[in-house]
């Protein structure tokens, strides 16, 4: 037999048709559904009189729009076109007998930590989500990518994608990350040196020791962000932290079954001899605590750094790097530890699990924010309870945070939590683009404890400092 | 889903790289339950001012490039989020062609589904495509899809590469559920076989 990729494992384990010119049916083990991109979907099937192909296999949860503060289980507490969203969801959950955890459920959250949450998200599966942060299952070893809402109803209805496959990308980290550098760290930096487009037509596996120092929490943000770098999914093989986090999860396998799903997993690994098309290799000493200092995932640099010029760079990116300073109100050679913040946003399916509330929380103990304001907003309603039990909520509010209800928040500011034009924000989401968290608002994006620096400084900050 | 077969029309020339999808359709604009609609709000922060005027400079407000149906970019048109919203929204504008030196995965699959033709050609290609497109309203692009071509108002033809099943089932305007339902057996077959060795999943 041929060397394999992780990939080339799972994609030929999933292949449920192949044309002559390689276009398969791929079979889609775990479908993630929310109130955002769903509602058309359904209301297609409707029109064609179809059904949903495996409700079993169908998880919704409504996580983009739903507000993240107390009494949001009665709609007059949404927006109206909200509310109407998730009552959709509601009724669609209902109609076509998909798994649901409704607004009032405390397993209720952002759909990617829910589903690895409650052992949804296992090893070697096919897992897609009107999202791109779907990546961010590949961190179990699962092949898991966003799609659009034809795709959606495509998936309702047929349990599959067409898909064509992409090329493989090792992307390594090798050896020990320094103090202070954390798994958003090595995301970021990734993009940083590959551009938002460099990962086009890949999947990614991220390997190294690095990646397998991780918690799988870590992980989680490492192929959560796999999007960014424009790859069609990140995915990191699976060990024994991950069949650790798995265990005991309510829908992860029991006895035998447990047994014999953890024989296949112990198989998912890319054979030594595999084929890569592309390979990248980053030293974990290397890679600095790094904040975004434009408009685009890919304006990287370490804290330490100072705003570039939009000289340095080349092509479009000149153009580009003018428009994001400009927009984002900042001048060449300032240094970007003095570049002052209005608000920090601590959540989002890259950093709302309980790991990244801990890192922020280590950095704010018995401090005091000096930003106009500051919230956490947890990744469920589980992350919630647990922060709330291991008292990271208590130093939160003592710090002068908002403790929110889990929802995508002021990621992608869909629901009342939104930047007004010029604020500036430290962030531990995702995208940083013009307008993404409020028409106008400015976003640095940084790990949690990077932004629980930002917190109690009032300025972007070196968290080794705080160390 | 609309049939695309060939497109001559007006190009509006938008040299931004990495024009991202909250930018075609700010997220206010996807609390719709509906697909059409949403063109009036195609690009518009970039498009409206705060108070809702439109921004004269802004290319799709100039009287030359309001009825455009093709627009030309910078490479990596379409990343960031999955929303299907931008598609809905370029083609509810009236523009059934993007030409770009690259686009982000979803957003070209997305392009597919709603019979627009996401076209990609070497940087130096789109910039003979901008310049023309720089030209106003009586530079008129030609996109011939069968034949696999773009040419310019000056008779200059670049030719493109693509996917032979969705260029199948753009030209016919093909269902693709209809599409894979022709193909249920094969999924009964796997389904059953995938329960037999993974029974966990």
């Amino acid at each position: 037999m041929s060397p394999k990729t992780l990939y080339d494992k799972i994609w030929d384990a999933h292949v449920a048709h192949e044309d002559e010119d390689g276009t398969c049916l791929l079979y889609i083990d775990r479908h993630l559904v929310h109130e955002v991109t769903s509602p058309q979907a359904f209301e297609g099937l409707r029109m064609a009189g179809r059904s949903v192909r495996a409700p079993d296999k169908t998880i919704a949860v409504p996580d983009h729009n739903v507000p993240t503060t107390p009494g949001r289980e009665d709609p007059k507490n949404m927006t109206e076109d909200s509310a109407i969203q998730v009552a959709a969801l509601d009724k669609n959950a209902k109609d076509f007998g998909i798994h649901y955890y409704p607004v009032s459920d405390i397993r209720q959250g952002i759909v990617h930590i829910v589903g690895p949450e409650q052992g949804w998200t296992l090893p070697g599966m096919t897992v897609v989500c009107g999202d791109s942060h779907t990546a961010t299952h590949g961190a179990f070893g699962a092949l898991a990518h966003g799609i659009g809402t034809s795709e959606v109803e495509h998936v309702l209805a047929t349990q599959t994608l067409i898909q064509k496959k992409s090329k493989n990308m090792k992307v390594e980290i090798t050896g020990k990350l320094r103090p202070g550098v954390t798994a958003k760290d090595i995301t970021l930096s990734v993009i940083g040196k590959t551009g938002t487009a460099g990962g086009t037509g890949y999947v990614i596996e991220y390997c190294g020791e690095a990646i397998r120092d991780l918690s799988m929490e870590g992980r989680m943000t490492v192929c959560n962000m796999a999007i960014e770098g424009g790859a069609r999914a990140g995915l990191i093989a699976p060990d024994e932290k991950t069949f650790e986090y798995v265990k005991g999860r309510p829908h992860a396998p029991k006895g035998a079954q447990w047994e014999a799903a953890l024989a296949w997993w112990k198989t998912l690994y890319s054979d030594d001899d595999a084929h890569w098309d592309k390979v990248i290799t980053i030293k974990g000493e290397d890679i600095a605590p790094v904040v975004t200092w434009g408009t685009s995932p890919e304006d990287v640099l370490p804290i330490t750094d100072v705003v570039p010029s939009p000289d340095s760079f080349t092509g479009g990116k000149v153009g580009a790097a003018k428009r994001s300073l400009d927009y984002m109100g900042l001048e060449p050679g300032t240094p970007l530890s003095e570049i002052e913040i209005d608000t920090v946003f601590i959540g989002s399916c890259t950093n709302g699990r309980i790991e990244d509330l801990r890192a922020a929380a280590e950095i704010l103990k018995g401090k005091k924010i000096a930003v106009k304001r500051a919230m956490v907003v947890p990744g469920s309603g589980l992350v919630r309870a647990q922060a709330e039990e291991e008292g990271l909520a208590d130093i939160f509010r003592d710090a002068g945070f908002e403790w929110r209800l889990a929802g995508c928040s002021m990621c992608l500011a869909m629901n009342p939590d939104q930047l007004q034009p010029g604020e500036r924000c430290a962030a531990t989401s995702n995208r940083n683009f013009e307008g993404r968290q409020g028409r106008g608002g400015r976003t640095h994006l940084m790990s949690p404890a990077m932004a629980a620096a930002a917190a109690v400084t009032g300025k972007l900050t070196d968290v080794r400092e705080l160390m | 889903m609309d049939k695309f077969t060939t497109l001559t029309g007006i190009a509006a020339p938008m040299p931004l790289v990495n024009v991202d999808t909250d930018m075609i359709i700010p997220k206010q604009f996807l609390k719709t339950i509906k697909r059409s609609g949403l063109g009036v709000n195609l690009f518009d922060e970039m498009r409206y001012d705060q108070d809702g005027n439109e921004i004269p400079d802004f290319v799709l407000n100039q009287p030359q490039y309001r009825e455009a149906e093709i627009l030309v970019a910078g490479d990596n048109f379409g990343c960031g989020s999955s929303r299907e919203h931008a598609p809905w929204a370029i083609k509810d504008f009236g523009i059934r062609c993007v030409i770009a030196p690259s686009f982000a995965d979803i957003f070209y699959n997305n392009c597919f589904k709603n019979g627009i033709l996401p076209i990609a050609l070497p940087q130096e290609a789109v910039d003979v495509l901008m310049k023309d497109a720089e030209k106003g309203a009586n530079a008129r692009v030609t996109v011939d899809l069968e034949a696999q071509t773009v040419t310019t108002s000056d008779g200059e033809v670049f030719t493109f590469e693509l996917d032979s099943f969705k260029k199948h089932c753009l030209l016919n305007g093909l269902d693709d559920i209809g599409l894979t339902m022709e193909k249920a057996a094969s999924i009964d077959t796997f389904e059953a076989q995938a329960a037999q060795a993974r029974p966990w999943v």
